[in-house]
């Protein structure tokens, strides 16, 4: 019972989004935009379990004194309450607290672990890329002279650097790309029709 | 030099000082960043969404129709209990269902029939020849149910070097990405923080 109705809605819920797509009726265009609105709302409550989720944890693990982490839990737990109380006691426009924060603490921090990436490819690149035959001489290759098509310095060495790194983007790197999209629909399309037929179920978990 | 980006300059370095090995600084900012961000997206999800779209339909406009998927929104809340959570399947499964549904035209349309509309060129310059055969050499390397062996071997291994290209280039793409966000926070310590430079 605790699976076989999920099953049913599912597949109630996704053999109408299939269907209404080749039904461009009224009725069925105003269900269909009714339906995407009800997912959205789910949708929000659903990352809300995960703060919650994520709320739970770091509080039963700030109430543990023998835990090493407990001061990062708290921290944690600060980070999200002073974020909620700001943005939904002030608001979240321009020059609120929120904002405040948005701008001097998450983008700063966040641009900040990406570009922390820099270093880990680059070390990456260093002990990873060894041309040990020739299929990763084809990708060193490739990755060099787009780098170097990127900067300046590529076009000083020669003008004829970033032509041959635009052209490996858009055209040996595009048609594979391309292929690599067209497994993935078919992918996503045989996975969608098992999820809809309930074949697929892993959604619903264990028990 | 004023106090917000002091606070945002704290910050980054304290990000980079991962780069001498894992210490408590840059666990703490790893830790605040957490929680801002968490706590970003649920004021955002609110306010954009649950307020907008249930709260002022049901409850200021008066539209009944809405209870439902607020049921349904309680119902995927109590998967934070323990005795209740398997009632949260029936708004996943609607939303898995709804997610399924909206995804085979989707991909039909934009990954299926747009991508191989545009790989059907004339054969006309070394461009579009290279296209259509890099397309065709992938897809038969990602094709399993046949013995990758003969002229249909042959051609899967086409399809790795061009895969092998694909990597490369992305991968060049990306750190130059990267780089191009170093420069940024470098430029932002350096200039916006210390003033060095402009």
């Amino acid at each position: 019972m605790y699976r076989r109705i999920p099953l049913i809605v599912c597949f109630i819920f996704g053999a109408f989004m299939l269907i209404q797509f080749f039904v461009p009726h009224r009725v069925s265009t105003e269900f269909y935009e009714m339906t995407l609105e009800w997912a959205q709302i789910i949708y929000a409550f659903a990352l809300l379990v995960g703060a919650l989720m994520l709320m739970k944890h770091h509080a039963v693990n700030a109430t543990r004194k023998s835990s090493d982490d407990r001061p990062f839990s708290i921290i944690v737990i600060a980070g999200i309450a002073t974020m909620c109380i700001a943005g939904l006691i002030w608001g979240h426009g321009e020059g609120t607290v929120f904002n405040w924060f948005f701008q001097n603490v998450q983008a700063p921090m966040q641009s900040t672990m990406f570009s922390l990436l820099a270093f880990f490819v680059a070390s990456a690149a260093f002990r990873g890329f060894r041309a040990r035959n020739t299929q990763a001489i084809f990708l060193l290759i490739a990755a060099t002279i787009v780098m170097l098509g990127r900067v300046p310095i590529g076009e000083l060495i020669s003008p004829v650097i970033p032509q041959v790194a635009d052209w490996i983007l858009n055209v040996p790197s595009m048609a594979a790309r391309r292929g690599i999209y067209i497994g993935i629909a078919l992918g996503s399309i045989a996975t969608s029709l098992r999820v809809i037929l309930g074949i697929e179920r892993t959604y619903l978990g264990g028990s | 030099m004023d106090i917000s980006t002091t606070i945002a300059a704290i910050l980054t370095l304290a990000i980079y000082s991962f780069l001498y090995r894992d210490n408590p600084v840059y666990k703490t900012a790893e830790h605040i960043l957490l929680g801002v961000s968490v706590g970003y997206f649920v004021v955002i999800t609110i306010s954009n969404t649950i307020i907008p779209k249930l709260i002022i339909p049901l409850f200021v406009d008066g539209e009944l129709i809405y209870i439902i998927p607020a049921l349904l929104g309680i119902a995927m809340l109590l998967r934070v209990t323990k005795q209740f959570s398997h009632i949260s399947r029936i708004p996943l499964a609607l939303i898995i269902g709804v997610g399924a549904g909206i995804a085979i035209p989707a991909y039909m349309q934009a990954h299926l029939i747009a991508q191989m509309k545009a790989t059907m060129l004339p054969l006309s310059n070394i461009s579009n020849i290279v296209i259509i055969i890099a397309v065709l050499s992938v897809l038969v390397y990602f094709f399993f149910s046949r013995k990758h062996e003969g002229a249909f071997g042959v051609t899967a291994k086409a399809g790795i070097y061009f895969l092998m290209i694909f990597f490369g280039s992305t991968f060049g793409y990306t750190v130059m990405a990267r780089i191009s966000l170093l420069i940024g926070r470098i430029q932002f310590l350096l200039g916006d923080w210390l003033g060095i430079i402009r």
